[in-house]
């Protein structure tokens, strides 16, 4: 998980420094800050098990599995990227991995993951689903839609909320009543369960007891993961300057890097070596450096190809 | 005698929906009434008895939702049919429609596929008024990605919905309540009809008519007069706004010269402005008269069945215009119209018209 955390992180780092030669040129919504909860999650299922993610996709897709050449191409808009140029970095998706697709309207992925477990229901799967949603998302009647029938069926899908405290430029506490995220889910007869974000031990517990619930036929999960987004919402930047959060308050939250957090619990045990993490770097460094020339040398689809696939 | 077999569209989707599911188990039906004792006014009785409560759900009143989870277990290789009651209440489905459905396999680069069939009915007369009556094809009609099938005759309801659900695009199936009611042999066995365009419901040389949906009986009735008349109308069932294959229409139009759309719909941006529009850049040459789009007025739909009189376009209104296009004198029209306007007066306007049941 150290390794998926600080894969994660280095991307995001890159694709930050390098958004101003503007040759990405799609909005970027970076994870920086959120590894813990991906990495976390990812962690407790299985490749056959599916995510369905929204526009703040690069972590959950890197997290699953997801093919690094394939995201970075897409970000590029070439070919070669996962979605051959047609989605863009809120759209990653990598279904050889249980990467099934990343939908960027808030709370639109949701459903579609009860859909996929729905599925594994009629055709008897042993599999789970889980879908990423911000602490918005629990606005959108979507949301509740689609835990009312996931609880009538008891479908095996995780609804993990990644609560950062903000939409967009907006505090938490300016659109939604002081009410613990877990009782909107106890209204709906759906286990609940909070735990840090950025603790990716607790992350990965409580997920691995919502799956394991799920696989018996127990039916559905709320996990409510409070952290902590970096960066701007969308672009590579800082903000804090800009007027609807305090340095103070990010510099709190970077206090509980949870990549750090991880890293001295586990140099703490003896389990993260001298060195090892240096090896690690360099790796996912040499490997970060070959998809981005890969993703750079890539051709551009051509723009006659642009009608293909309206239809199947 | 099999050719003797004579039933309703709404008899012909049920037994449409019951051979899908016997065909293929990833076939399953979601929506709200689909299991109660009405069965969606009939086309999905006894299927709850047949298939069980695994693959006939009676859906939460959570449109949008319900559309995601049908999306999500198409990707995952089901092939849903889900039904809406109205259009109105589909209109909270949009999200998911637009965005997810008609877009999935775009994205996805050619890889996911969204096999889906969405059913909805367009309400008319009894004073159902703004909220229960709409008949909004354009807006499905507008978004590349999804398929648009607007049946009218039993046979075509069959055929059209059993390659609904075989095709591997979402497609929104436009069900006008009226067209219910009509009547045709139907065969009783499996048989598709490929979702590629119109057929020629009447052979004529002088106008041609292209109607969506329930028009196509009033356009019916109004060429059967204007044969009498002496104008031979080619009446052109659209049945598929999307994709839509202007070729049939162009051919018409090159041996008669004139057209008319006559729309359940709008008639402003509605499915006759984009055929017309398309007729005037392809075939313009062959246009002896300017087309000519009827439909309904730009308002909503009234309530009181004095306010709705003239609200649905009649085959009295396509007689008068097709009349006009064809420079037929007041002489030849007078008695011709007199004759259809106390047929169609028998029959209040708010009821089905009773012989647009058929057979056809």
């Amino acid at each position: 998980m150290f390794r998926t955390m600080l894969r994660i992180r280095m991307v995001e780092e890159m694709i930050a420094a390098r958004y101003s030669e503007q040759e990405m040129r799609c909005p970027v919504h970076l994870s920086t800050g959120q590894e813990a909860v991906p990495a976390g999650v990812c962690a407790a299922l299985t490749r056959r098990d599916e995510i369905v993610s929204t526009h703040r996709c690069h972590a959950h897709y890197l997290a699953k599995g997801g093919d690094l050449k394939a995201m970075l191409a897409e970000i590029y808009g070439r070919a070669t990227g996962c979605c051959g140029g047609r989605g863009g970095s809120m759209h990653l998706m990598d279904p050889s991995v249980g990467m099934a697709l990343s939908l960027p309207v808030v709370s639109s992925a949701i459903p579609v993951a009860v859909g996929l477990a729905l599925g594994y229901r009629q055709r008897s799967e042993d599999r789970v689903s889980a879908t990423f949603l911000g602490d918005g998302s629990v606005e959108e009647g979507v949301f509740h839609e689609s835990m009312n029938f996931a609880a009538l069926k008891k479908l095996p899908v995780l609804f993990v909320l990644e609560n950062n405290f903000y939409a967009v430029y907006t505090k938490l506490a300016d659109w939604q009543p002081d009410r613990p995220f877990e009782e909107l889910a106890r209204a709906h007869a759906v286990p609940a369960a909070r735990a840090d974000g950025n603790d990716v031990s607790m992350v990965a517990s409580a997920t691995a007891e919502a799956v394991a619930r799920a696989r018996r036929g127990g039916g559905p999960t709320l996990l409510v993961f409070d952290t902590y987004r970096w960066r701007e919402h969308c672009g590579p930047g800082y903000d804090n300057d800009i007027g609807y959060r305090s340095e103070d308050e990010f510099l709190a939250w970077r206090e509980r890097d949870p990549v750090d957090l991880l890293r001295r619990r586990l140099t703490a045990k003896r389990v993260l070596r001298d060195g090892e993490e240096q090896t690690m770097t360099s790796s996912i460094r040499s490997e970060i450096e070959a998809a981005l020339q890969a993703a750079r040398a890539a051709p551009f689809p051509q723009a006659h190809t642009a009608a293909d696939h309206v239809y199947g | 005698m099999a050719e003797a077999r004579i039933i309703s569209v709404a008899q012909a989707l049920q037994e449409a929906t019951d051979l899908a599911m016997a065909r293929d188990p990833r076939v399953y039906l979601m929506g709200e009434g689909v299991a109660d004792p009405k069965g969606i006014f009939g086309t999905t009785s006894g299927l709850l008895a047949k298939y069980g409560r695994e693959r006939v759900i009676e859906m939460p009143i959570s449109e949008n939702g319900m559309t995601g989870v049908a999306i999500g277990s198409a990707i995952g290789g089901q092939r849903p049919i889900m039904v809406h009651q109205r259009v109105d209440f589909a209109l909270l489905s949009l999200e998911q429609l637009f965005n997810n459905a008609a877009k999935t396999h775009y994205v996805s680069n050619g890889y996911h596929k969204v096999p889906m069939v969405v059913r909805m009915i367009v309400g008319r007369g009894w004073g159902q008024g703004p909220a229960h009556s709409q008949s909004l094809e354009t807006l499905f009609a507008y978004i590349p990605g999804l398929k648009l099938v607007m049946p009218a005759t039993a046979f075509e309801a069959k055929g059209l919905l059993l390659a609904a659900v075989e095709d591997d695009n979402p497609v929104i199936f436009l069900e006008h309540r009226w067209v219910h009611y009509s009547t045709g042999h139907v065969p009783q066995e499996w048989y598709k009809i490929p979702l590629e365009g119109s057929r020629i419901a009447r052979l004529g040389q002088d106008l041609t008519i292209v109607a969506t949906s329930y028009m196509l009986f009033e356009a019916l009735l109004a060429a059967k007069y204007l044969a009498e008349a002496g104008i031979e109308a080619e009446v052109i069932d659209l049945m598929i706004a999307r994709p839509l294959n202007m070729a049939p229409i162009l051919d018409s139009l090159a041996k008669t010269g004139r057209l008319m759309t006559v729309d359940t719909g709008f008639v402003t941006h509605g499915l006759g402005a984009e055929i017309v529009a398309r007729a005037v850049e392809r075939g313009s040459s062959s246009l002896r008269a300017a087309p000519a789009r009827l439909g309904l007025p730009d308002h909503p739909t009234p309530s009181s069945r004095e306010l709705v009189r003239r609200y649905y376009p009649v085959s009295l209104d396509i007689l008068d215009k097709a009349a006009a296009m064809a420079g037929l004198s007041e002489e030849r029209l007078a008695p011709v119209r007199a004759c259809l306007s106390i047929e169609r007066d028998k029959v209040p306007f708010d009821v089905p018209y009773p012989a647009f049941r058929g057979p056809f």
